[in-house]
This record gives C-alpha cells, sequence and structure tokens, in this order.
C-alpha cells in the first residue's frame, strides 16, 4: 500500500504540472482542472489496488480527470453558463481510449503547447510577483500549497489565500490562456525567467527555513528551467539561467559550514562540488553562448563557470571574470554588478587598485546606506592589513544589514580581527 | 446565436467523435465569439501646462485610438472629464446627505477620463491601453484596466 503511495506521488511530482496544463485549457478554469485531478488521483489509488499501476500512469490519470470533467459539466448542466459548452469539447475527446492517446505525435505537441499556455498564465505580470511565484509551483510543480508556504515562511492560509486571489484574477480580468504573440514574447519570456531565478534565489539565500525544501526549490527552479528550455529551445537565456542555477546549486553542500555559517567562495572545500551539475553546467554556458549575443543569465553563468573551473580558489581567473563583469556592467547599471566588478579588478590587478574603484563608485554617496559597499569594502581593507579601518567598515556593514546569515558573517570577520 | 452554438457542441455526432481538431475549431469559435468588456481609466496629473504641439499630440493619440477601435467595431465609449476642481462628492450616513467639494480622495494622479472597449481577454486590453495617452505637459500618466462585470438577471427565489 504503501509502496502504491509513494509510486503514485511519483507520478504526481512529474506528471501533475503536464496533466493540469491541459485539463485547464479544457476546462477554462484553474479550479476545476485542480479538482479534476485531484479525483483522478484519488481513483487511482483505490483502482491500482485492485488492477496494479497501468502501463502508461499519466495517461490513466488523465483520461480518468477528463471523464471527472465530464461529471461535473452534467452535474451543473441544470445551471450552466455559455462558458460550460467548453466542457462538451472534454466529453468527446474522453471517448478516446487512453492507448490512442500513448505515442500519439500529436497528442504530445498538444501537452507541450499546454505546459507553455500554463507557464506564461501562471507568470503573467497582471499577477503580482508572489502570486506568480506561487501558482507556478503550485500547478506547474505539483508542490502543495503547505509545502510552498514553508519555504517562503508564510502562515499556509496566507499563501492558500494568494493563491485563490490569483485564480480569481485570471478569471474575472480574463488573463488569456495563450502563448504571447511574437512582439510581446521576449519580455513575457523574461518574467518566466524572473520567477523561476527568484524561486531558486529563494531556495538558495541560505537565511532561515527548512534547509531540505529550500533544496527543493532550488531543484523544481532547474526543473522549470529545464522545461521551459524544451518548450521553447532556441532562447539562450533560458539556457544560460539553467547553466547559472546548476553551477551555483553544485556548490551547495560546500557553501555552508556544520554550524550552518556561510562559507565564502574561496574557503570553500571545493571537493564538495557536485562535478556532474558543473559539467552540465559547463557545457550548457558554452552552447549558450555560441548562439549569439550574451544576456545577463549568461554573463552570470559565465562567471559562474570560471569559478567552477579553478580547482583551488588561487587558480581562479580573475582577469576573465573582471571581463565578463565589465560586460555584465555596460547591461545592467545595478550597484551590485558595478561592485562585484570593483572586486574582480582587486583579485585581478591588485586590492589597492580595486578599493579605489569602489571608493569612486561611492564618491557620489549614493551607495553610502549600501550593506555590500561596505562588506566590499571592509573585505579589502581586510587583506590590505589596514585593520582599523577594516573594523571600522565591518560595522558600517553590521549596521545595515538584518539578514541572520551576513550578520554572523561579519561578526566572524570583526571577531578575527580584534584577536 | 449563443444557443444554436450550444445546442451544436452538446450533440453527440458518431461522424465527429473522433475527429478532435473539428471540435477544438468549433470552440475556439465559439470562444472567440464572447468578448470581455473593459473601463481604462485614464490618470493624469492635473494642471500641467501643456504646450500647443503637445495637447494636439495627446488629442491625436486619443482619436487615433477611437478611429482605430471603431472601425474594429470594439469601441464602446471613450469621454473625458472636467478637472477634480469641478467634483463634488456627496455621502449619504444616517439618512443625511454629506456634500463636500472635490474629489473622493486626493492623488498624485487624477481620473481625467475613460474608455469602454470589448476586447477578446486582458492582454488585447492591455495592448489597447498602452496606446492612450496618459502624460501630458511633462507628467506622467497611467491607466488602470479594469473588467467591467457582466450583471446577470435579478436573483432568482430558489437559486443560490
Amino acid at each position: 500500500m504503501s509502496e502504491l503511495r509513494s509510486a503514485i506521488e511519483q507520478v504526481f511530482r512529474r506528471e501533475s504540472g503536464r496533466i493540469i496544463a491541459g485539463l485547464i485549457r479544457v476546462s477554462q478554469s484553474f479550479d476545476l482542472a485542480e479538482e479534476a485531478m485531484q479525483d483522478a488521483f484519488a481513483s487511482a489509488l483505490s483502482d491500482w489496488e485492485k488492477k496494479g499501476i497501468p502501463e502508461n500512469p499519466a495517461a490513466w490519470i488523465n483520461l480518468v480527470a477528463r471523464r471527472k470533467l465530464v461529471d461535473y459539466a452534467r452535474r451543473n448542466r441544470t445551471q450552466r453558463d455559455n462558458q460550460d459548452q467548453l466542457l462538451y469539447e472534454t466529453g468527446q475527446r474522453a471517448t478516446a481510449e487512453p492507448e490512442s492517446n500513448s505515442g500519439n505525435g500529436c497528442e504530445e505537441m498538444e501537452f507541450q503547447d499546454d505546459r507553455l499556455r500554463l507557464i506564461f498564465t501562471c507568470c503573467h505580470p497582471a499577477l503580482n510577483i508572489e502570486a506568480q511565484v506561487g501558482l507556478t509551483l503550485h500547478t506547474l510543480g505539483g508542490l502543495a500549497t503547505r509545502e510552498i508556504a514553508r519555504a517562503f515562511l508564510v502562515a499556509e492560509p496566507t499563501l492558500a489565500q494568494r493563491l485563490v486571489r490569483a485564480k480569481r484574477k485570471i478569471r474575472e480580468a480574463r488573463i488569456p490562456y495563450e502563448v504571447p504573440a511574437e512582439a510581446a514574447l521576449p519580455e513575457r519570456l523574461a518574467a518566466v525567467q524572473a520567477v523561476i531565478y527568484l524561486v531558486f534565489n529563494e531556495g538558495y539565500s541560505a537565511t532561515a527555513g527548512d534547509s531540505l525544501v529550500r533544496r527543493e526549490l532550488c531543484a523544481e527552479a532547474i526543473r522549470l528551467a529545464r522545461t521551459l528550455h524544451e518548450l521553447l529551445p532556441r532562447e539562450p537565456e533560458t539556457l544560460g539561467l539553467l547553466a547559472l542555477m546548476l553551477l551555483h546549486d553544485s556548490r551547495r553542500d560546500a557553501r555552508v559550514n556544520g554550524g550552518g555559517e556561510l562559507v565564502p567562495l574561496e574557503e570553500q572545500d571545493r571537493s564538495l562540488w557536485h562535478s556532474e551539475q558543473i559539467e552540465e553546467g559547463l557545457y550548457l554556458v558554452e552552447k549558450a553562448l555560441c548562439s549569439g549575443s550574451a544576456g545577463p543569465y549568461q554573463l552570470q553563468a559565465a562567471i559562474a563557470a570560471v569559478h567552477a573551473e579553478a580547482k583551488t580558489a588561487a587558480e581562479t581567473d580573475w582577469r576573465q571574470i573582471v571581463e565578463l563583469y565589465g560586460l555584465l556592467a555596460r547591461r545592467n547599471r545595478s550597484p551590485v554588478v558595478a561592485l562585484n566588478h570593483a572586486v574582480a579588478m582587486a583579485m585581478a590587478v591588485g586590492y589597492e587598485q580595486g578599493l579605489e574603484e569602489i571608493h569612486r563608485l561611492g564618491a557620489s554617496g549614493a551607495l553610502d546606506s549600501y550593506y555590500l559597499y561596505h562588506a566590499a569594502r571592509a573585505d579589502l581593507l581586510r587583506r590590505l592589513l589596514r585593520k582599523e579601518e577594516a573594523l571600522a567598515a565591518y560595522d558600517r556593514a553590521l549596521c545595515l544589514t538584518a539578514n541572520a546569515v551576513e550578520r554572523r558573517y561579519l561578526r566572524r570577520r570583526i571577531a578575527e580581527l580584534n584577536m | 446565436m449563443a444557443a444554436d452554438a450550444h445546442g451544436q457542441m452538446g450533440v453527440q455526432q458518431p461522424g465527429l467523435g473522433n475527429d478532435l481538431k473539428g471540435i477544438r475549431c468549433l470552440s475556439a469559435i465559439a470562444q472567440r465569439g464572447t468578448l470581455m468588456r473593459y473601463m481604462m481609466l485614464v490618470y493624469t496629473q492635473e494642471n500641467q501646462n501643456a504646450t500647443p504641439e503637445e495637447m494636439a499630440r495627446v488629442y491625436n493619440g486619443h482619436l487615433a485610438v477611437q478611429q482605430e477601435t471603431k472601425r474594429r467595431g470594439i469601441f464602446r465609449a471613450a469621454e473625458p472629464l472636467q478637472t477634480t476642481a469641478s467634483a463634488t462628492t456627496i455621502r449619504v450616513q444616517d439618512g443625511k446627505v454629506l456634500v463636500t467639494d472635490g474629489p473622493f480622495a486626493e492623488t498624485k494622479e487624477q481620473l481625467a477620463g475613460y474608455y469602454i472597449l470589448d476586447c477578446a481577454d486582458l492582454d488585447e486590453a492591455l495592448e489597447w491601453a498602452a496606446k492612450i495617452p496618459s502624460a501630458c505637459g511633462g507628467a506622467t500618466g497611467c491607466i488602470e484596466v479594469r473588467p467591467i462585470r457582466p450583471v446577470p438577471g435579478p436573483p432568482q427565489p430558489g437559486s443560490k
């Protein structure tokens, strides 16, 4: 029984995104689709126990769920409105046997289109970003509201409410269930990539929360990027994003020590890095960069790749990193990029020059209340053995961040300097 | 019209049973037929000193959107409002009518006019909204897009 349960759970995690995408199209409703799919999985539990697991479990679930949709339509026939006519389509489709669905290339294509529609609807800019993330993880990733709530440290009812509101907006404002038109595609694709990267970062930034769930979020973001790449293969930025996440995720076991403290890149035990992920990441970066002009994800992935290729921190090719940050800074004028550029210069050319560059960036005073500015300054002052100035800069940085992990790291540096 | 489509879809046609494409086409047509009404609320900063050239540009922008949406048969209405200096707000409290000078709320940008258009979905509505001029005299403006709620008949006894 528990074996069956775990088999069903596996089918759910792997296939629910595909299945629900099609159900939403035919029912034109996120809620009906979800209900039908849940009912179908419940039927699977009793049916498969008696008859064994079918050869194609996903096709079985899909067929049963579509029949459920027809049942709901019959149930509501007396009060049906215009919209319900779409349900009749389901009636026609569900009469086909599951065998005719499996191995049919047409059907497979349709699945893909539906999943793409689902991605773009979930990540529609008319929904707020929290709703986009929640809806994507819930419908496409098959994560339960409980799991998402835990990962984002919000109460489960809050998250559930967020999803209800998002689905209501989709229905009431009629956010289309369509792949955007060509003209809007680049912008909308960037929005999807941003949601995926946000999911990853939420899992990766080691703030509080359940570490298992956070690891799961990183894995889910990688899975979503793979899906997006599979569906729209000609987008080098999707490949760049996937590579970037793989390369970062490869360091997950090395970047936090036994005490839960963040270990900076140069102090990480590189034997703990996951080599398969690095290999795939390196391959994908190269593939992406070959296919045209390098976007921000590709450039960040390329930077991560240079780090991944260095056997020891000392062997890091900082000159190449300086160059890549230079390209990135030209596209993205964020202070984080500019600061990282300066830090890379410090490592490549010399601490003095790097510090000069950082001071040049901060000359206007715009970065004065910015934690990273002082942290980066402090780090270079420490390396230059200018202890008093370094301490002052670390203190200033400490005043400017509330993040527990960052604060612990800064305190450790201060303690080391005071020893 | 809608009822006819409905009947057609409901009938189980043996010849059509596996012709999924045909059915999908029907449903796509049926869906395209139902348009959603959207209201575009135009917010601008009042009392900006626009040059005559700028005013002409804004005027022509509105004209272009109205002509194009009329040509496509999706235009329902569009009107500008007098400035909020002319607004009066009334509130009925405990049966008493309270009249005050000015708009309901003081905001940085003020409601200056509206459009009502029939669109297939939000994406189409947003596309049109992006073409409606909302900035004038160097100030920024914005358009709020809201679906208009269809009002069903009065509630029937016995139904929820």
